[in-house]
């Protein structure tokens, strides 16, 4: 079981090693709606500051909206996934594996880059750390509860349209909570609070949504 | 071993199982034939569970498929109609893959010998090889998955060449002839040596 998991998380990232172009452009993407801001709105540092939280997360929702629809399609047209729903391994776990492949391609990058995106706001220094810690709670919720929906529109006509549809609402908790602690800790308060919430929504979401996943695979591949 | 009563199946409004009903002991070969879209994928999808019959029930060895789930995948090798093989890996790393995935334990000796078998080069992507080589590296697991007690193959001999045929042709037969149950979905007539073969023709 273990063995498969990490077969999975292995192959997923040789794989996504090999077709480097596809981790860039979510990233890329991250990187230039974040830089848009600033050159739209003018260089006025208050307001910069202010709309700082807010702009990265939602860039970061984007960015990872942007590369679910990808999370199962290929596995499915090339009749891997089959194979996967009848391997010898759970599925929850193999779902799970996929989601963690997923995160460290997709969710990890942007949590390393978010301090030089910081920069363009003129964030104070201080606040570096919390936002990259906000991300490296939030993005993993971010790739398990989109992963659910992946998993549901899998095959549909039309499927990423509504893969968001589906999935950006859920995505608000995550939102609030992160650009939330952002506010707080430019306010000089702690953000605890919300990092706590955030940790909680990882913990749940990491416990349950790889099954809810693993439903959604047996639903949409039947 | 591998029973089926009564399943029916309809898809798109047309009911392309009603009421079949089959009975497949070890050391026995069934081949399921028909026409295009008559139906033989789905009833190959509905034996191995992935795909839920509308009605009826297949039993592996006494159980409802339902109830075993894994239990019951462990036991088959299911090959479709998509090779189940990534473009960017080669064909080493997608059939090592496929095995961890089936839970099989296979040495880099006899990951390397499986593929010889089926004369596939085993450090080149497999998007540069030909569709029939594709097929060969879906087929090499087959060299690896002697254990399992029932194969499920839909159209293992598309895109082979007379060569490669032949081997699959030996390879299942051996297989039959150990005592292992082998169902096999084909159009064309395909010579598979001297075992006890059944046939279920839909359509």
């Amino acid at each position: 079981m273990i063995a498969a998991a990490r077969c999975i998380v292995a192959r997923d990232l040789l794989l996504a090693l090999r077709r480097r172009s596809d981790v860039a452009t979510a990233l890329l993407f991250f990187v230039i709606v974040a830089s848009l801001f600033p050159l739209g709105i003018g260089a006025e540092p208050n307001l910069l500051r202010s709309i700082a939280p807010g702009v990265i997360w939602v860039a970061a929702l984007l960015s990872s909206m942007l590369s679910l629809s990808r999370l199962f399609a290929a596995d499915h047209a090339d009749g891997t996934l089959e194979q996967m729903l009848l391997g010898a391994a759970p599925l929850g776990v193999v779902a799970a594996a996929k989601v963690l492949a997923h995160w460290l391609v997709s969710g990890l990058p942007l949590v390393a880059i978010a301090p030089l995106i910081a920069l363009q706001y003129d964030l104070p220094a201080p606040l570096y750390g919390t936002l990259a810690l906000s991300l490296l709670l939030g993005t993993p919720v971010l790739s398990l509860i989109g992963a659910i929906g992946a998993a549901l529109t899998l095959g549909l006509r039309g499927g990423g349209v509504l893969l968001s549809l589906l999935v950006l609402p859920l995505y608000v908790p995550v939102l609030i909570l992160g650009a939330g602690s952002l506010d707080m800790a430019a306010a000089g308060l702690a953000p605890q609070g919300q990092f706590l919430l955030l940790g909680a929504l990882l913990v749940v979401s990491a416990a349950f949504a790889p099954w809810g996943i693993a439903a959604a695979l047996r639903i949409s591949t039947e | 071993m591998l029973e089926a009563s009564h399943l029916e199946f309809e898809r798109g409004g047309r009911a392309l199982l009603r009421g079949l009903s089959l009975a497949l002991p070890g050391g026995e070969l069934l081949r399921i034939a028909g026409a295009n879209g008559s139906g033989k994928t789905s009833l190959l999808k509905i034996l191995c569970g992935l795909l839920a019959p509308d009605g009826g029930e297949v039993r592996w060895q006494g159980t409802p498929i339902r109830q075993l789930r894994e239990e019951y995948s462990r036991h088959l090798v299911y090959l479709g109609h998509a090779p189940a093989v990534k473009d960017d890996l080669t064909a080493a790393e997608n059939l090592a893959v496929a095995c961890i995935l089936a839970g099989l334990a296979a040495t880099p000796q006899a990951l390397e010998q499986a593929l010889a078998r089926y004369e596939l080069p085993p450090g080149i992507p497999v998007r540069r090889l030909s569709q029939g080589q594709r097929r060969r590296a879906a087929l090499a697991r087959l060299l690896l998955s002697e254990s399992a007690p029932l194969w499920l193959l839909d159209e293992p001999f598309a895109a082979l060449d007379a060569p490669a045929a032949q081997l699959t042709g030996e390879l299942i037969a051996r297989h039959v002839a150990r005592g292992n149950a082998v169902v096999y979905t084909t159009h064309q007539e395909a010579s598979i040596g001297a075992v006890v073969q059944r046939m279920v023709e839909l359509g």
